[in-house]
């Protein structure tokens, strides 16, 4: 496929760079070091030791035997990111943007979290490299993401919880933003997913396409072919653009589940692919939950890591093209899948990541005993399980 | 270029001044109330106005104007209000500006916006997050309809990026005062002046310094170097601390007597 993006950060009309120019120098600064840094041997090194005596990688690929027995009889794979160190697929590219930022002498980071998966990895990170580390978290997910919390602060972050607007994740990215461009020249801002500005959609994803080379080889072992199909939870788009991208030029179908809420039609959701216009937020152009003003509508789902309202540019772009195809799953579709794979395989998903297994039980059944399905399992659940077991009534919690 | 900005700048460079420029949102507190708390300032001795477009995502505002347009939107103001504000505004003979964010200007269509501000008597846009490089049909549509571009310079911009963002600009150039939000600050840092300088040395386009501003003394000390002074957050915050309307009209319009004594150079 075609080299994306181009060099000024398009994917046809997605992406770009729409900043304050105070930021400019500091995205120009990040882009140079990011190129400089691919190219180098010890960069890469570094890193690759890092993934492997840190955070555990290679990440085994699980054939879910009971689980796909509720999908159709089509044979279902987990990519284990569940696995890593700090509980996510977040931790690949937290890695790589704290090496960076000391190569360009920094010793701060701020970072924007949801679920709190991607704060927690950069206060892992953080306390693994000695920076200093605050992150931002909108109020609301504060409350729901507890646990989370504690970690990031067990791990030496100060968590900042944010009340602004609508007190999620689009606001810890505004809260951000704000502290960057004011303390630009110590700090770096470790963005978490491929949205944003020029180079972060990009950069990011390259951190996280060794999800998808390892399970391009290990379904190539485990099984002699290549999947039928690709499934993934989409909220900012990070783990499906890792996953993703090893299999772009395969024929294989890519599919992401976008955060479905209450329902579409409900409004009450996050699928900005599905139920969204082009726009730009938070520095690029793509898929924008809006109003006829432009005014961003506030996203709604159960799960904190996909409660945003826009998505990252290339995802735009694949959905356009074509090449990915996105359906919304509502929340409770996610929370029935969430307690299969409990209950099947012993394994307690994150919520999002439930997204992706719900999805995967509608592949199943569309595609039948013959195919074969590779499932990011973006992340464990353990910080899910007082909202699991509210849901499910399981616990006076 | 617009005549009618270039010549408030003019005459403000002829009575030995700087212009002030005044930022105010619109909608708040209500889209009346802040229609007559602009006329007010105006009146105080505003030279030019910004009105703000309330967004739902204001990255590069501080507490109080971040307050201010939540509650404007929380109001349902809408891009047809802020068009009604720059009419009312335009009204006064005072040059009227939009500040807008990216997305409420590109999801309303950039010639239609263009289109209806001219027509609403409005003569530019400022716009705090799009780049040259992103500005392409937004360049073709101010240029057809006789709209200033105003675009901002930071402390942070190398000279290249002077070149590429003044070449751009056919308004005033807006001169970050320091790297941060919008929002009074008790003092501000010497990066302002040799931004200044450095802008000069690559336009002879005006040049208005923003961001922190808020008291006469700041002013005093911006105009001697700057063609104009912006505040903003000083407005909205007189407005929060009055107890009510009449009072807020008599706040700003005092401010704004105050601010414009100290763009007089000595």
């Amino acid at each position: 496929m075609e080299q994306m993006p181009d060099s000024s950060g398009h994917f046809g009309q997605f992406g770009g760079r729409f900043v304050p120019e105070a930021l400019m120098a500091a995205f120009d600064e990040l882009d140079e070091a990011y190129r400089k840094a691919k190219g180098d041997p010890a960069f890469l090194a570094e890193l690759a030791h890092l993934h492997r005596t840190y955070t555990g990688r290679p990440s085994p690929l699980t054939e879910a035997t009971r689980f796909s027995q509720h999908a159709g009889g089509a044979r279902i794979f987990l990519k284990r990111e569940d696995l890593n160190h700090t509980g996510s697929h977040k931790i690949n590219n937290v890695l790589g943007q704290a090496l960076l930022t000391k190569r360009m002498g920094k010793t701060r980071v701020i970072a924007e979290t949801g679920a709190g998966q991607h704060g927690v990895a950069t206060a892992t990170a953080a306390a693994l490299m000695g920076l200093d580390c605050v992150v931002y978290m909108g109020e609301v997910d504060t409350q729901r993401q507890a646990l989370n919390v504690a970690r990031m602060r067990l791990l030496g972050a100060e968590v900042i919880p944010v009340t602004s607007g609508s007190r999620t994740l689009k606001d810890a990215i505004n809260e951000a933003m704000r502290d960057w461009v004011t303390n630009v020249d110590t700090t770096h801002y470790l963005l978490g997913t491929v949205a944003g500005a020029h180079p972060f959609p990009e950069m990011v994803r390259d951190f996280h396409r060794i999800i998808g080379i390892e399970a391009r080889e290990q379904i190539l072992e485990a099984t002699g072919a290549l999947p039928t199909a690709v499934a993934a939870c989409v909220g900012g788009g990070s783990n499906a653009i890792g996953i993703f991208h090893a299999f772009l030029d395969d024929p294989v179908a890519l599919w992401g589940f976008e955060a479905g809420g209450e329902g579409v039609e409900t409004g009450r959701h996050s699928a900005c692919l599905t139920g969204g216009e082009p726009g730009v937020l938070h520095g690029a152009r793509s898929y924008v939950m809006q109003d006829a003003d432009g005014q961003t509508i506030e996203s709604h789902s159960i799960s904190a890591g996909l409660d945003y309202p826009s998505v990252g540019p290339e995802h735009a772009w694949l959905k356009d093209s074509g090449r990915a195809q996105y359906l919304p799953v509502n929340d409770d579709r996610a929370m029935d899948a969430f307690a299969l794979l409990c209950r099947t395989e012993g394994i307690i998903p994150a919520i999002e990541s439930a997204h992706a297994l719900a999805g995967a039980i509608h592949l199943g059944h569309e595609l039948g005993p013959d195919a074969t399905i590779v499932v990011n399992l973006s992340g464990r659940g353990d910080k899910d399980v007082v909202t699991a077991a509210r849901w499910f009534g399981l616990a006076d919690v | 270029m617009n005549a009618a900005l270039d010549a408030a700048f003019a005459r403000a460079q002829d009575e030995g001044r700087a212009a002030l420029i005044g930022y105010f949102p619109a909608g708040f507190p209500t889209v009346d109330d802040s229609i007559a708390c602009i006329a007010a300032m105006v009146a105080g001795g505003v030279d030019i106005v910004e009105i703000g477009l309330p967004y739902s995502d204001p990255l590069m505002d501080g507490p109080i104007i971040q307050r201010a347009v939540e509650q404007a939107l929380a109001q349902g103001t809408r891009t047809s209000d802020v068009l009604r504000v720059v009419a009312a505004t335009a009204a006064t003979g005072a040059p009227t500006l939009v500040m807008s964010y990216w997305n409420p200007i590109e999801h309303h269509g950039v010639e239609a916006f263009a289109t209806e501000l001219a027509a609403a008597g409005g003569v530019g846009v400022i716009t705090p997050d799009l780049t040259p490089e992103e500005a392409r049909p937004w360049i073709r549509a101010t240029d057809a309809h006789g709209i200033a571009r105003v675009f901002l310079v930071a402390p942070s911009s190398t000279t290249e990026r002077l070149g590429i963002v003044t070449q751009s600009t056919t308004g005033f150039v807006y001169a970050a005062s320091l790297m941060g939000v919008t929002g009074a600050r008790t003092s501000l840092s010497t990066q302002a002046e040799s931004l200044v300088t450095r802008t000069r040395a690559v336009t002879d386009r005006p040049v208005a310094v923003g961001l922190g501003v808020s008291t006469p003394e700041q002013v005093a000390d911006i105009a001697r170097y700057a063609d104009g002074v912006i505040v903003g957050s000083a407005f909205v915050r007189a407005v929060i601390d009055a107890p009510d309307m009449p009072a807020a009209l008599v706040a700003v319009a005092d401010l704004a007597r105050n601010l414009a004594a100290g763009t007089r150079r000595a």
